[in-house]
């Protein structure tokens, strides 16, 4: 990981469409280039972000998982 | 149309149903859109406009009609009727219950959500005026009140269009 993580958030327990909308409230308090990093247990966040990150134009760091976490990174883009 | 429809597209829902289960699809639906930056509008109508109702106040409507059906109507976002198996309401708690089990928030708290997104409400001048409903009787979140040509002046530059 190359890359220091600015802001964390907890989309664990939550399900479509939480973890995006979240994701997108966070960003919004956050600057451009920093890093967010995204925790969630739904497995369907693990395609949905993604797709989110290429639709918004933000850029799509990685994806780690440990255990039935994961870990998703994300760059905010202007 | 801006630039930034053009490029993330943009959503209008017609939400023309007041039952708690659709409400919440819309809301799914407009607040994943908006999370996208996607420009996203709900024009409540006809029994739809229960779901932005304001909570309480007297009997609502000019004439014994629209009392008697707003009475009967009577409802708000945390007191609405779900599609099937409402069973006389047991259906809608067991649901929110079911629903905060999972975490899923609840209608209001799609709204709030869908609000601070950025997504734009609007009640339907016709049903309103059949109904007896003024503008203070929904939520502070909603605009204007618009009509079907103002929809429609919208819905025709939007990339997506529901009907629920």
């Amino acid at each position: 990981m190359n890359y220091k993580v600015d802001k964390t958030i907890d989309c664990t327990g939550l399900s479509c469409p939480l973890p995006s909308v979240k994701t997108t409230l966070a960003l919004e308090h956050m600057e451009v280039g920093q890093v967010i990093e995204v925790l969630t247990d739904d497995p369907v966040s693990k395609r949905d972000l993604p797709v989110w990150a290429q639709s918004t134009g933000n850029e799509l760091l990685g994806i780690e998982e440990e255990g039935k976490v994961i870990k998703i990174y994300m760059r905010k883009a202007a | 149309m801006t630039e930034q429809t053009k490029n993330k597209g943009s959503v209008t829902i017609v939400l023309f149903s007041g039952d708690m289960d659709k409400a919440i699809a819309t809301f799914v639906i407009a607040t994943a859109a908006a999370s996208m930056g996607m420009k996203v509008t709900i024009f409540f109508t006809f029994w739809g406009l229960n779901v932005i109702k304001k909570e309480g106040g007297l009997i609502k409507g000019q004439n014994w009609m629209q009392k008697m059906l707003n009475l009967m109507n009577y409802g708000h976002a945390k007191k609405l009727a779900i599609s099937k198996m409402n069973m006389f309401g047991m259906g809608p708690a067991m649901l929110k219950t079911m629903m905060s089990h999972k975490k899923v928030p609840s209608l209001q708290e799609f709204i709030t959500m869908a609000h601070s997104l950025g997504v734009k409400f609007y009640p339907c001048e016709m049903s309103m005026t059949v109904m007896g409903l003024k503008k203070e009787d929904f939520i502070d979140e909603c605009e204007d009140v618009i009509g079907a040509v103002s929809y429609l002046s919208i819905a025709k530059e939007t990339t997506i269009n529901l009907f629920i």
